[in-house]
């Protein structure tokens, strides 16, 4: 699953699994994190405990002194995230995670990471809300803070895993959209991916595909820190190297010093944006866990936890044809992957955790030429396949019979 | 290589600064660009973290590298970049709102972690930036814009806050006693562990107008007037006049830094052999 390997339709990680040096551990979703976030080059971790994440601050502070890496436990979120900026800038791979009450309080330094083109990787193991809730039992509602729950307008990268395998290998390609992009990463999780516990492959470090951060080449005196190359990606040099360099939560100019011309803070706003918008092929992730060339009665749109019962129950429709399209990336909305499929489809569904979120996006993609359904749940249970079963029984009766 | 000069410090393409006339941030400039001339150290090596406030502008006139966050977490910032590269020279300048109310937090916990951090706080008794809002060191009774009737709470001790915290190092300054202000941060520099300098400054733009202690000349003599040096028998007399504030080292040991006890925890590791997994 990393980015330089991915295909469109990859039900397969692409990683040699043959190797000696591949490890087959049973482990849960929270430890895959860290041991991908271990296997992507992180060696500083800065968080605050919070469930259903806590096991990856206590697996980081175990195995990060032990490769030379550093965990500290801060003193709040607002401060990990802090303290992630700061190490990331001299160079080191840098991560944090968290959940729900813990995830609102970064969003304002999450903003300094966005702007100041901070490469580094927030994990959000979502839990029920609002506020402390149904502490702590799953959920899938943090789908639109992820991408909106900042001031200001900006852009940024999310990613959604829905298997123990998947928490290790997009931790991996976490970081290596953060270091390719300049730009903090958010792997979205939730209390079932992170809790479930299942057989995962690790592979031969020197099997893993890493991407590092691009360096300055011109002589010190020259560089610019937040002059793009023509990718859009300005290269990041690291504290301490020859470079001297601001980065700023201020609105800033190619120099990395505050500016306030109205022309510079529009560029540099709509850059944030294309930088990423220009370069989908690189980021927009997709499982389609049935055979993409086939035409659907009925299109199951899934992301983390909801895959496996979708799966299930797509599985068990008698006299219907179903087929699961798991959103790997949830931000930027992977429009172009889901328009192609709900074409082939006679109508669409949406189960999700939550009360309406990516369902939403998935109407804006889809317009008023397909039906689409939802199936939405926030009491703190998963779903079980039955259930989504019963929706797809429904939804047939209103218009695939 | 040449002796660097204060002046090599600065970003003068970026001057004027935005202060106002008789603000003390300039002072306090000055004696940051000396303290890192005297000790020559190398622009590249220095990170300069600042928050937000008139205070937190200062990275925008130094030539070194820095780090400009978000109001309340420079010492956050701060503490990820000295974690990571401990043999950086980290130097943390905040207001006193930044530093101590919003930031009230992050800055017992640097000084209990003893990072080895160089915090310098501005104190200019509220919140310039912002229009001259109270603060956590304005004083009792004052007027500020939302302490129209006078102040109904209390202010901080900051140096007894972060002394108390553990920090290694802890003086206070002002910006009339420029020479000993030199010397403080220059010290706090070299010292391993967390140091703290708080710097007292007038805000004659709105502390002293709203407070009528007349022109910033004047605001510059009671400065005078009412720092007692530490080690003067005033000060040891326990007896302080009111109005009056201790200047000099109040703290000083050598208590093991984060950096210090992070490395015994990373050779444990080792050790041990790290993956359990
Ligand atoms: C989270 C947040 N809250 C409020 C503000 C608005 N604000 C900017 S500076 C400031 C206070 C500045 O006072 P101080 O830290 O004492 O520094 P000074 O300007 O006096 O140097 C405030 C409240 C902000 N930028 N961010």
């Amino acid at each position: 699953m990393n980015i330089a390997n991915r295909s469109k339709d990859k039900n397969e990680s692409t990683v040699d699994r043959g190797s000696k040096e591949t490890r087959r551990l049973f482990l849960q979703g929270n430890e895959a994190i860290a041991e991908g976030a271990i296997a992507a080059g992180a060696r500083f971790y800065a968080g605050y405990p919070i469930t259903p994440s806590s096991e990856i601050a206590e697996a980081c502070a175990e195995k990060l002194p032990a490769v030379g890496g550093v965990y500290i436990q801060m003193e709040d979120e607002l401060g990990s995230i802090a303290a992630v900026i700061g190490a990331s800038l001299t160079g080191v791979k840098a991560f944090t995670a968290t959940s729900g009450p813990g995830f609102s309080l970064m969003q304002e330094n999450l903003g300094v990471a966005i702007l100041g083109e901070v490469p580094c990787v927030v994990v959000n193991v979502q839990r029920s809300g609002p506020s402390t809730g149904l502490a702590t039992r799953p959920a899938q509602a943090d789908v639109m803070q992820a991408r909106w729950g900042r001031h200001g307008d900006q852009h940024l990268i999310v990613l959604s895993p829905a298997t123990v395998q998947e928490c290790f290998d997009l931790t991996v390609t976490a970081f290596n959209l953060a270091e390719r992009f300049r730009a903090p990463v958010i792997l979205l999780a939730d209390e079932i991916v992170a809790h479930m516990r299942e057989n995962v492959t690790l592979p031969d470090p020197a099997q893993i595909k890493i991407v590092n951060r691009k360096k300055p080449a011109c002589p010190p005196e020259e560089y610019l820190p937040f002059k793009p190359d023509p990718d859009g990606v300005p290269p990041l040099a690291d504290y301490g190297s020859e470079y001297i360099f601001h980065v700023t939560s201020s609105m800033h100019g190619e120099r990395g010093y505050s500016q306030n011309d109205p022309a510079n803070a529009g560029a540099k706003i709509k850059r944030l944006f294309t930088k990423l918008d220009n370069h989908l092929d690189e980021i927009l992730l997709v499982k389609h866990h049935y055979n993409p060339a086939d035409e659907l009665d009925l299109l199951i749109v899934t992301f983390g936890c909801t895959t496996r019962p979708a799966r299930a129950a797509a599985l068990r429709t008698p006299n219907l044809k179903a087929g699961v399209l798991q959103l790997v990336t949830l931000w930027p909305f992977p429009d172009a992957f889901i328009a192609e499929a709900a074409q082939k489809a006679r109508a669409v569904l949406v189960p999700e955790l939550n009360l309406g979120q990516v369902i939403r996006e998935v109407q804006r993609v889809v317009g008023k030429e397909k039906p689409v359904f939802g199936l939405h749940k926030s009491n703190g249970l998963g779903f079980l396949p039955a259930e989504i079963s019963a929706r797809i029984e429904e939804v047939a009766n209103q218009c695939l019979r | 290589m040449p002796a660097l000069s204060w002046r090599e410090y600065l970003d003068e393409k970026m001057l004027p600064h935005l202060w106002c006339p008789g603000c003390g941030n300039g002072i306090a400039l000055g004696a940051l660009t000396r303290a890192l001339a005297e000790l020559q150290l190398p622009r590249n090596k220095v990170v300069v973290v600042t928050g937000i406030g008139c205070w937190g502008k200062a990275d925008d006139y130094l030539a070194t590298s820095a780090l400009h966050g978000t109001h309340g977490r420079a010492l956050a910032f701060a503490t990820g970049v000295k974690a990571a590269r401990p043999e950086l020279t980290v130097i943390v300048l905040m207001g006193d709102g930044d530093g101590a109310t919003i930031g009230g937090n992050h800055l017992i916990h640097a000084a209990r972690r003893n990072i080895d951090l160089t915090a310098v706080v501005l104190n200019n008794q509220n919140y310039g930036m912002t229009g001259g809002q109270v603060s956590a060191t304005t004083p009792v009774d004052a007027v500020t814009s939302t302490t129209r009737y006078g102040n109904p709470e209390r202010d901080f001790d900051l140096c007894r806050l972060v002394d108390a915290a553990g920090a290694n190092y802890v003086a206070r300054g002002t910006v009339y006693h420029v020479p000993q202000l030199d010397r403080l941060i220059r010290d706090g520099i070299t010292k391993k562990g967390f140091s703290f300098i708080e710097v007292i400054s007038p805000c004659p733009t709105h502390f002293g107008r709203r407070n009528k202690l007349g022109s910033a000349v004047e605001m510059m003599k009671a400065l005078k007037t009412r720092a007692v040096n530490v080690n003067s028998p005033a000060a040891k007399t326990g007896e302080l006049p009111a109005g009056a504030f201790l200047i000099g080292k109040l703290a000083d040991r050598d208590d093991p830094d984060f950096t210090a006890r992070y490395a015994a925890v990373q050779q444990k590791a080792q050790a041990k052999g790290g993956f359990s997994s």
